[in-house]
Parts: C-alpha cells; sequence; structure tokens
C-alpha cells in the first residue's frame, strides 16, 4: 500500500515523458550499425522503385570541395569541413565546440540494381543530394500469363 | 496586446514537440560573441530567430525536396525540427544581431553593449 501513495499514476506518464525526452536529446536507438548520428555528415538514405536516394547532412561546405565517387557499386563521400574556431593565438575565448571540423569520408554500398551511370548531385542548405537511378530491368515487370 | 500573448502561448505548447539539438559553436572575443550553428536542410525561410527578454531561440524547419513514393530505409536525422535556447548575459546588446545563413550554417555576432567594451584610458599628463 506504501508505495502506492509514493508514486501516483500522474508521476509514472511524468517519469515516461521524462525517459523520452532524455532518450531524444543523446539518441540511444539501438542500431546494428552503432551509435547513430555518430558520424560526420549524418545521413539518410530512401528508395523509390525507380531510384536510391541519399541525403547527406553535410552544412557549410563548398560544393565543389565535396567528392562524389561511385566505384563497383560503393558510393564515397568525402571532403573536408574548415574549423571556424580562433587560432590559439587570437584574443578569444571558445565556450562551446561541438561542430565537426576536419576531414570526412563515408561509405555507402548500394544495391546491386543502381545504375552507376545515371547518378545526380546536388547540394543545396547543406544537404548533399546523390539520386542513383535503377536499372530498367530491375523494374517490376507484369507477365502476361498465356 | 492580447494576439501577442496568444502568440506566446502557442509557441508555448509547441515546445514538448521533439526537436533535434543543432551543434553549435560559439566563441567570445573583446568585442562581443559569434554563434555558428549547423543546420542543414532548412531553407532559408523557414528558420526563425527569436530573442525575447534575455533568451535566444533558434529554430528551424527542414525542407528536404523528396521524391514521390519514397520509402526511408536508413535514417539518422529522423526528425523535422530542430531548436535550441539560450540565455544571453546582461552585457551583450540583442537590439544589435547580425544573422548569416548559408549552406545550412547560421552565423549569429551579438556585439556587446558600448558600456561593455573595452576602452582605452587616455592617462593625461599635468
Amino acid at each position: 500500500m506504501m508505495y502506492r501513495s509514493l508514486f501516483p499514476r500522474d508521476m509514472f506518464a511524468e517519469l515516461d515523458r521524462l525517459q523520452r525526452e532524455l532518450q531524444q536529446a543523446v539518441d540511444v536507438s539501438p542500431s546494428i550499425r552503432g551509435l547513430a548520428g555518430g558520424g560526420f555528415p549524418a545521413m539518410n538514405v530512401g528508395s523509390t522503385p525507380r531510384s536510391v536516394e541519399i541525403y547527406a547532412f553535410a552544412p557549410g561546405l563548398d560544393p565543389a570541395s565535396i567528392e562524389v565517387q561511385l566505384e563497383k557499386g560503393v558510393l564515397t563521400i568525402s571532403g573536408e569541413r574548415k574549423s571556424e574556431l580562433p587560432p590559439p593565438e587570437a584574443k578569444a575565448t571558445v565556450h562551446i565546440d561541438e561542430r565537426f571540423a576536419g576531414r570526412f569520408r563515408r561509405v555507402v554500398t548500394l544495391p546491386d540494381d543502381a545504375d552507376p551511370n545515371a547518378v545526380q548531385a546536388s547540394y543545396r542548405d547543406g544537404v548533399l543530394h546523390v539520386s542513383i537511378q535503377r536499372v530498367e530491368a530491375a523494374l517490376p515487370r507484369r507477365i502476361a500469363v498465356q | 496586446m492580447s494576439e501577442n500573448t496568444q502568440v506566446a502561448k502557442q509557441a508555448e505548447t509547441g515546445r514538448s514537440e521533439a526537436t533535434l539539438m543543432p551543434p553549435v559553436d560559439v566563441i567570445e572575443d573583446v568585442a562581443g560573441i559569434t554563434l555558428y550553428a549547423d543546420m542543414p536542410g532548412v531553407p532559408k525561410e523557414k528558420l526563425t530567430l527569436q530573442i525575447e527578454a534575455d533568451t535566444l531561440t533558434i529554430e528551424g524547419e527542414i525542407g528536404l525536396s523528396v521524391p514521390e513514393g519514397m520509402e526511408a530505409t536508413h535514417a539518422e536525422v529522423g526528425l523535422a525540427r530542430y531548436r535550441r535556447v539560450f540565455t544571453l548575459s546582461k552585457e551583450l546588446d540583442a537590439g544589435k544581431v547580425a544573422a548569416e545563413f548559408r549552406n545550412g550554417v547560421l552565423k549569429l555576432r551579438i556585439p556587446k553593449a558600448e558600456h561593455a567594451q573595452p576602452r582605452r584610458i587616455e592617462v593625461q599628463v599635468a
């Protein structure tokens, strides 16, 4: 009876909400590829029947300096992001330093039907979008029964 | 006035919504503070900066052009909104904030108020 009065229903709801908030803040959802959000740039991958779409969240880059390579079904995105932090001799204090700086490289294995000759890459609002068409033959086809 | 309070209330209820926390760099020099925030995917018109009393709120909504019928297979960015709140200190001049937003990076320059700027005091020789 004691614990009932100690933990009223509302408190569980509060704890639940708090836990969700914490989980959101640190993003500890267990992934087979390790902690999400650990690498730079963060990536989202999607697919449609006609294409494979890759979004790399890489803000603050010169589009010309981003290298996108496709070799044997493996897509590599690499480049370098310069630090905005002042040199040590400058009369400035760094209070927070969270943004990524330095060289980066991320690799994605593409599905077998991705067409290496039909790749488009664009950079907008700090997101690199690579779109790879699938080979025509791989599209689902309806076969007429004789 | 009443309209204002309503807007404030709406903003308050929206606060419980899950958001991404953009990584930032904050650098202070003698004349002020510079803040950089990474908010990739946010178009300029979806970025909101708000300074109210001594609170700075940075908000942005991701607007990606996604082809029709796309199915997400792997997502590291799982939410569509960024939000982060900072408390400013008194010596900062909130009225003179300069903001720049390019390629998903927000740069804010908040100068220190005139009375907080370093001054060189001339020594008079009698």
